[in-house]
């Protein structure tokens, strides 16, 4: 039982984090119908901005651990949304109205650029990263196992769910939320009742990469550890839970995200660790063979 | 808009040129630049020992990205205004370069393989070139074979480097438990390949382009981790070693054979030079990938290769016109993967030792970067693009370090600029007659 809890907090934390990268990934498809393969590095990049964000407070003398947070999580959100940005711009704009493959290889060759990019910028080896907030409390114990959540799981749940707040209101309540909506039923429509569609999806890109961004962040503090390899298999696994989800569905990354998380926690607690990523691939094949449109999404119809 | 009021409208910019517009837009580039730059460019972490880091600030060179920015930017739109109307120079100097390479595909091809055949033997020729050569066409090999899948039948395979996995190990296995030889395991590798390209192609084909791409990504993944895991049978990351190399109808080529096996340079009275191995696993590669070029393009004009392309131009229609769409694919996919499986068997045999390590996405990335560069469905493309990528690093250090950013950047570039490929060949191989002076 208690393993179980401990198990239980360690992917609700996980998922979490896949919950916040599963967005983008939602959101684009959900708007523009396409796969941001290169979304997973845009979390990376976000882990290394972070890293080096604390670095520079190091040096310049800020060593009050909440306002260094505050501070590592604007800069690196604002900095990551700006590749964010940039990279629907450059690789995902100029082939609207391409043939159908055309921006998913872009975003492989996106992706494939940004991981060498930062590996031959900041290096191939693993950035180490120290503990920054330490400690926690003992939520239960029994029979000498005692079931820990750390300050840290603490804060990174609370944060997701303070982010995916926001973000629900920002999406439901303001003007560019409901363009945002209104494109993702009819493009062209909405392009003519006058939305700036181009602007509709540079926002989205904008959105999903501060939300990588504080996810990569997280991530950092988390594992304690950042490589540039690491956008690969989060990229898949967030994108396996938007999948799950049902892909477009905002509830439903989150949704996603957290089952992601914890089929990955219980599978290494239980089964073996060696095989947790394969039983992430497992899931992603046997939800698109068995239940394409995820848990809260809506078929999609194909219009000729 | 028109053409006639498209030229009015060019003549108009050119008179006013817009200085004012230009350049803040350049500037705006330039700022966007520095804030991208900032971070990752300028400030550059290291170990300082301890597992702690240190930074190195490079400021200098956010200075330069800015600047460069700044003056493309600029160069760009200029250069953007004065040839509007008319088509960019790069883009028709591709294009007739496409239109010969498609004209001429005979002479070319004979060229080709003409040097091919004759590489060992010409005068530069050294170990270190034909080990070179042999890379390239493994990697040409897997591009063909990839073609089938991504340029001719239109599916986007992410996971391709599985099937080459599978086909490498199973003749390792099949060498290391049942003894087998390089040529008695070869058709098993093929088949085997392509089995798991079936059994995996038959639930996720009905899926949507970019869904089949992850499953595919998923399935390699799935393929390396279970060879990194099950040390039993795979050796784990250990890979396995002491596969057996190719045999000349049964000489082996070693300086000296086991009682009762006469070696190849004993039996046509050589003098021993272990270069003969080297070039003889040359042509092997060489007599593979001309087999399977022709194989596919023999299959191109098979119904089941019009049924490709069909389907790749538009799947709704193909249905509608009693083509089973599953089915289609299922052989696409299983031939595709049956090619992969086939190289695998020659990647194992060429190296003597194979561990998962080979096998990374990247491998998959690429293949499909030859194939995408090359021009999805142009057989030459392959060749050229190929070279290209596994002779970049062969220019000096920089270049190896350099060559995937080169490549993510150029396939980005393709898919804006050309994204029929370099040398792009995505005509259907067959349409009606009235139809072919309009053209695509």
């Amino acid at each position: 039982m208690a393993y179980f809890l401990q198990q239980l907090i360690n992917g609700l934390t996980l998922g979490s984090i896949y919950g916040l990268i599963a967005i983008g990934y939602t959101m684009v498809y959900g708007i523009i119908g396409m796969i941001n393969f290169a979304h997973g590095e845009i979390y990376m990049i976000g882990a290394f901005i972070s890293i080096i964000g604390f670095l520079v407070l190091g040096l310049i003398g800020i060593s009050y651990v909440p306002l260094a947070l505050v501070l590592v999580l604007l800069t690196t959100m604002l900095f990551t949304a700006i590749y964010g940005w940039t990279v629907e711009r450059i690789a995902y704009r100029p082939l609207r109205g391409s043939f159908r493959l055309a921006p998913l290889i872009s975003a492989i060759g996106t992706s494939i650029f940004l991981q060498n990019y930062v590996q031959i910028l900041q290096g191939a080896r693993g950035k180490p990263m120290p503990p920054l907030i330490q400690g926690g409390f003992t939520v239960f114990e029994s029979s000498g196992f005692a079931v820990r959540l750390s300050y840290l799981q603490l804060l990174i749940i609370v944060l997701t769910l303070v982010l995916m707040a926001g973000f629900t209101t920002l999406i439901a309540t303001t003007p560019l939320g409901r363009a945002q909506r209104a494109c993702a039923q009819d493009m062209q429509m909405a392009s003519l009742l006058g939305i700036d569609v181009d602007r509709v999806i540079s926002m989205t890109f904008v959105m999903g990469a501060a939300l990588a961004a504080v996810a990569g962040l997280m991530v950092t503090l988390y594992y304690g550890v950042v490589d540039f390899f690491i956008g690969f298999l989060a990229g898949v696994k967030a994108f396996t839970a938007a999948v799950l989800g049902g892909i477009g569905s905002l509830p439903g990354a989150m949704l996603g995200g957290i089952l992601i998380g914890l089929i990955e926690a219980f599978w290494s607690g239980y089964f073996s660790v060696e095989y947790k990523d394969v039983s992430v691939f497992v899931v992603l094949i046997l939800v698109l063979v068995f239940r394409p449109t995820g848990l809260l999404g809506r078929p999609e119809l194909e219009k000729v | 808009m028109t053409a006639a009021s498209g030229l009015a409208v060019e003549n108009s910019a050119r008179a006013t040129l817009d200085w004012a517009a230009l350049l803040k837009d350049a500037v705006l580039a330039a700022l966007v630049a520095t804030l991208l730059a900032l971070p990752l460019v300028g400030i550059q972490t290291y170990d300082i020992g301890g597992g702690a880091l240190g930074i190195r600030t490079h400021f200098d060179w956010v200075a330069i990205a800015a600047a460069a920015v700044f003056a493309g930017r600029l160069a760009l739109h200029l250069q953007h205004r004065l040839r509007r109307g008319g088509e960019r120079r790069s883009e028709t100097v591709f294009a007739r370069l496409a239109a010969w390479a498609n004209r001429r595909t005979m002479p070319i091809t004979l060229v080709g393989i003409g040097f091919a055949v004759a590489l060992p033997f010409l005068p530069f020729a050294s170990r270190y070139l034909i080990d070179l050569g042999t890379t390239v066409l493994i990697y040409v090999m897997l591009g063909w074979g990839l073609n089938v899948v991504v340029g001719l039948a239109g599916l986007l395979d992410l996971g391709y480097v599985a099937f080459y996995a599978v086909g490498a190990y199973t003749f390792a296995l099949l060498a290391r438990d049942l003894g087998f030889t390089f040529w008695q395991a070869l058709p098993f590798s093929g088949l085997v390949a392509a089995s798991f390209g079936v059994v995996l192609g038959f639930p996720v084909l009905r899926l949507r382009g970019d869904y089949l791409a992850i499953v595919t990504l998923g399935f390699g993944e799935i393929i390396r981790i279970v060879l990194l895991n099950w040390s039993p049978v795979t050796g784990g990351p250990n890979g396995i070693s002491d596969i057996p190399r190719p045999t000349f109808f049964g000489l082996p080529f070693a300086r000296s054979a086991p009682e009762g096996v006469t070696t190849f340079h004993q039996f046509f009275g050589l003098e021993f030079s272990p270069g003969q191995r080297v070039t003889f696993i040359y042509f092997v590669i060489l007599a593979l990938a001309l087999i399977t070029n022709l194989f596919t393009l023999r299959l191109r004009k098979l119904p089941i290769g019009r049924a490709w392309e069909a389907l790749r131009e538009d799947e709704v229609a193909c249905r509608a016109l009693g083509i089973n769409p599953t089915n289609v694919k299922l052989s696409a996919f299983g031939i595709g993967a049956m090619l992969g499986g086939f190289a695998g068997c020659f990647f194992a045999t060429r190296q003597g030792f194979i561990s998962p390590e080979s096998f990374t996405f990247i491998e998959s990335a690429t293949i499909l970067a030859i194939v995408v560069l090359g021009g999805m469905g142009s057989q030459m493309g392959v060749v050229l693009a190929a070279i290209l990528l596994v002779s970049l690093p062969e220019f000096g250090r920089a270049f190896a370090e350099f060559r995937m950013l080169i490549f993510g950047a150029a396939m980005v570039a393709i898919m804006v600029w050309r994204p029929r490929g370099l040398l792009a060949h995505r005509e259907p191989s067959l349409r009606l007659a009235t139809r072919s002076t309009r053209g695509a």
